[in-house]
């Protein structure tokens, strides 16, 4: 019944035997126990559960575990390097980016993804980039302002 | 929600996926981002999964003679942000930017969404409009369709249960033809509520094809022939898109009437011949 698949999460390898009706989500959530990853629609539409597979924005409720063997993933606890934030981190803490904090991680997700393409977005650039991220609370408009905060940090960084 | 239980098997090449497939009740997975959601809900119960993503020769995007060829596993990302596409065939990595959201993008296939044929889905208006070809493999050899002959209705195609799509070739259009794909968002889905597809040569000829109004998408050969080759006046426009859709059987559901899709297929056949102008 089951497949191996092998993973890198967050820099560190795994092996396991997954059935292969298994959610990518459920795999990094219950097996991993990587529970920063969120389950919001479960139906592909609110991008809480968004990941990075080999270095790009997925939503981790409609892939299989067995479509992620041999892949690198990135989660949000694989953000923060020990103690210090990832700007995108920061940027969400300084400009109230969260308040219930649900939709947080897969915001922060997109946001990386579009940052790794486009360092230096115009606003209408990142909203349009995270049409695929829901967020119940904030109105959006401090989310778009912490991803300014975290372009201007990592321009500066670099 | 979980899927059913099936079995998984990685495809190494086109031959090995074929023989997989006649194996009794198997699906092909590609992106997943049409299937995945299917299994979850339990609409689709295959008991077995051959997925294509990983097949080489079946990703990428080449100019092959007078032809832009797609792979049919490349995803909508690749092609929005393709320069080949955008040299060559501009109107599909608009298109294909235009779907969803940027994670369905990162996914999600053009082959899948051929196959899936989903009405309101954008590939089959973009395909119907460029006049491309599907090329299909199966137990049987190869076949090459025209895009029109492929769609054969609601979610369905001409795809038999041992066949998969390989790859689209798309005619290079002339110099000077312009394009436009202009959508209106089902602002829940993303999907098309209204997409409008159109092409115009420096002949004069001008192809119209619309997702998301009808049970399948369709070129409406009304608009085509009451525009081609006149001139793209206010006046010529509002008279070509009077009978838009006719005959065709018009989807109405919770989210647009009949007469409500009908509307918005007319305003954005006025605003597609607009932009050609
Ligand atoms: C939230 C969300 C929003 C979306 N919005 C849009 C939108 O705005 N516009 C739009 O057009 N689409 C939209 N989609 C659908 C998306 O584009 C899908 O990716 C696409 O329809 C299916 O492609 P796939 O590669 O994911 O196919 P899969 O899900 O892997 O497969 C779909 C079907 O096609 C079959 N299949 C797949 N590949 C092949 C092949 N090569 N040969 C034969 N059969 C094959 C499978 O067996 C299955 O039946 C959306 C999806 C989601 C989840
Ligand atoms: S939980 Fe995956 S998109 Fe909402
Ligand atoms: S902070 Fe509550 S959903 Fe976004």
């Amino acid at each position: 019944m089951g497949v191996k698949i092998n993973v890198t999460v967050n820099g560190k390898a795994y092996s396991h035997d997954v059935e292969p009706r298994t959610l990518l989500v459920h795999y990094l959530r219950d097996t991993l126990l990587l529970t920063g990853t969120h389950v919001g629609c479960d139906t592909s539409s609110c991008g809480a559960c968004t990941i990075h597979v080999d270095g790009i924005a997925a939503k981790s409720c409609t892939m299989l575990a067995v479509q992620a063997d041999d892949c690198e993933i990135t989660t949000i606890e694989g953000m923060a390097k020990g103690s210090d934030m990832h700007p995108l981190q920061e940027g969400f803490k300084e400009c109230h980016g969260l308040q219930c904090g649900f939709c947080t991680p897969g915001m922060i997700m997109s946001s990386a993804d579009l940052l790794s393409k486009n360092p230096n977005p115009t606003e209408d650039e990142i909203r349009h980039a995270l049409e695929g991220n829901f967020c119940r609370c904030t109105g959006y408009h401090n989310i778009v302002r912490a991803v300014q905060y975290a372009a201007e940090k990592m321009a500066v960084e670099v | 929600m979980i899927p059913a239980s099936f079995e998984y098997k990685r495809a190494r090449s086109v031959k090995a996926a074929i023989e997989l497939l006649a194996d009794g009740n198997a699906k092909v997975l590609s992106g997943g981002h049409s299937l995945v959601p299917a299994l979850k809900l339990r609409l689709n119960q295959p008991e077995m999964l051959v997925d294509i993503a990983r097949i080489a020769s079946l990703k990428g995007i080449k100019v092959s003679g007078k032809e832009l060829v797609i792979g049919s596993t490349t995803t909508h990302q690749e092609i929005a942000s393709s320069d080949i596409v955008k040299e060559h065939l501009s109107i599909l990595a608009e298109g294909a930017g235009a779907i969803g959201d940027v994670q369905v993008r990162n996914k999600g296939t053009l082959g899948g969404s051929l196959a899936h044929a989903d009405p309101s889905a954008d590939w089959p208006a973009l395909v119907l409009v460029s006049n491309a070809k599907v090329v299909l493999e199966g137990s049987g050899g190869e076949r090459t369709l025209n895009a029109a002959d492929f769609f054969t209705g609601f979610f369905s195609t001409a795809l038999a249960s041992d066949e998969i799509i390989t790859e689209i070739r798309f005619p290079i259009p002339a110099k000077g033809t312009k394009s436009t794909y202009q959508k209106f968002v089902q602002p829940a889905s993303r999907f098309a509520l209204v997409g409008c597809a159109a092409m115009r040569e420096p002949s004069g000829e001008t192809r119209v094809a619309f997702s998301g109004v009808a049970d399948a998408a369709f070129r409406d050969t009304g608009i085509e022939n009451a525009i081609s080759g006149k001139t793209l006046t206010a006046e010529n426009i509002n008279h070509a898109v009077s009978d838009t859709a006719k005959g065709q059987d018009i989807m109405s559901d919770h989210y647009a009437s009949e007469e409500y899709r009908v509307h918005l297929a007319k305003v954005f056949a006025k605003r597609a011949l607009m932009a050609l102008a």
